[in-house]
């Protein structure tokens, strides 16, 4: 069976995936742990404009939603997730490491099943990883409408 | 009971004090032999942020529920997890969480459908645990595992069915425990953006709005036996003795609410409706009503 994700996959998404499934089951979820401990602050020009997110209703705690597309047609995205949700930052800070130097087409071109790509269906739970789908969804679409009204 | 109940004074109004710990009885009484204290949250990451010294870990998502089926674990899988958790046949298990407790009381639910005996909560759960400084570790707790006995999941009691609402229908109330938005319909998903939705919004008609916050103090805690009089009698129309079933999206909340109806407030016969409106606003045929109104059967 073709693997899908793994031809679409861009280089940082894959290694991450990599390093996920090189992992026993309880290993996944420290390695989960400590990307949501590098979930990067948010720049200084965004830190008093929360009415610039968006907020991720998927999710159950409070997510916010940022991309930037800057004229280099590069991705930046800025996702903030509160310090009680340690798995949500920790998919936040995936996606942040994983898409950081992408243009918008490579963005776009991020298989959608993504999380369900880093064997942690197991560790998390299905449910759980459906907001980090809702991060990716959301990241795309904000991608397309931003370049679309440049 | 083979740890003392908390006879705080809060929790004496209530139908079963000893189902119910304070922070401050926890606090005494940790690594007292025959306790076993148990986080469950909604985040499965949080317990290793920081977690009560001694507590184990039990996640409602991945130790509770079978793999496969839409279902909980049966007898034997569930013996495993709590045996190597440490947790015997007549331990006192004390279950905290995170998010008022939601977790925390859907588990105990879980131990319920099992018949264990001695399971309380710890009132305030994690956030009032961590909001008067008390002491939290990451390290890892050496659970010592023990022997669980295989007992049959009792899915008669507290347990309710798709086939047990419909036949509940205009013969006793129901508790609709989700937010107003979801209650009357109008919340609708994103277009393109699945949530853990259902195909027809609204609530299964007859049923009562009350959402499952309106239990619970800012402070986490259950609110008093007379606020929650005021909540569930006079303002949802519940009288004593009545049959109840509660239900949300996929039971969590609704176990929060049957604990209150069942262990606060005395109620003899109150299920939870696990399948929720995810099964109930997929399912085909089911009567559903839309608005405000709580509806009757067509």
């Amino acid at each position: 069976m073709e693997n899908v994700t793994d031809s679409a996959t861009p280089a940082a998404l894959a290694e991450i995936r990599d390093d996920f499934l090189a992992l026993e089951q309880s290993e996944r979820l420290q390695l989960l742990l400590e990307f949501s401990n590098e979930l990067p602050e948010l720049p200084e020009r965004y830190r008093d404009h929360p009415d610039l997110f968006e907020r991720v209703a998927e999710c159950q705690s409070p997510v916010f939603l940022f991309v930037e597309v800057d004229d280099a047609d590069v991705v930046h995205l800025f996702v903030t997730a509160p310090r009680e949700s340690p798995t949500t930052r920790g998919f936040a800070s995936i996606l942040v490491q994983g898409l950081a130097g992408l243009t918008a087409d490579e963005v776009l071109a991020v298989p959608d099943d993504y999380p369900q790509a880093l064997g942690l269906t197991q560790a998390v739970s299905p449910l759980r990883l459906r907001g980090m789908g809702a991060l990716l969804g959301r990241a795309k679409h904000q991608v397309s409408a931003k370049r679309a009204s440049d | 009971m083979t740890v003392q109940a908390d006879p705080a004074e809060k929790f004496t109004a209530y139908a079963h004090p000893e189902r119910l710990v304070s922070t401050e009885w926890l606090a005494a009484h940790l690594g007292e032999p025959g306790l076993v204290v148990v986080e469950s949250d909604e985040d499965v990451l949080l317990y290793e942020t920081g977690h009560i010294p001694g507590s184990v870990k039990i996640d409602w998502h991945t130790d509770l529920n079978d793999p496969v089926v839409r279902d909980y674990i049966d007898g034997e899988r569930f013996a495993q997890v709590v045996g190597s958790k440490g947790i015997g046949r007549d331990t006192t298990v004390v279950i905290y969480g995170d998010k008022n407790n939601w977790w925390a009381a859907y588990a105990l639910w879980v131990f319920t459908l099992f018949g264990h005996e001695d399971v309380r909560l710890l009132d305030g759960g994690r956030d009032k645990w961590i909001a008067e400084g008390r002491e939290l570790t990451t390290d890892a707790t050496a659970a010592e595992s023990v022997d669980y006995p295989i007992v049959a999941r009792d899915d008669s009691t507290v347990r309710a069915f798709k086939e047990d609402v419909l036949s509940h229908l205009g013969n006793g109330p129901l508790i609709d425990v989700r937010s107003f938005e979801e209650y009357t319909g109008e919340r609708t998903e994103i277009p393109g953006y699945p949530t853990e939705g259902a195909l027809r919004p609204g609530h299964i008609p007859t049923a009562a709005s009350v959402p499952w916050a309106k239990a619970a103090a800012p402070d986490a805690t259950f609110k008093s036996r007379a606020e929650l009089e005021q909540v569930y009698l006079d303002g949802a129309g519940l009288a004593p003795g009545d049959d109840v079933i509660a239900y949300c999206r996929i039971g969590e909340r609704s176990s929060h609410t049957w604990f209150v109806l069942t262990h606060l407030l005395g109620f003899e016969n109150v299920k939870n409706y696990d399948g929720s409106w995810t099964e109930w606003g997929s399912a085909v045929r089911v009567p559903i009503a839309q608005g405000a109104e709580a509806g009757t059967l067509a």
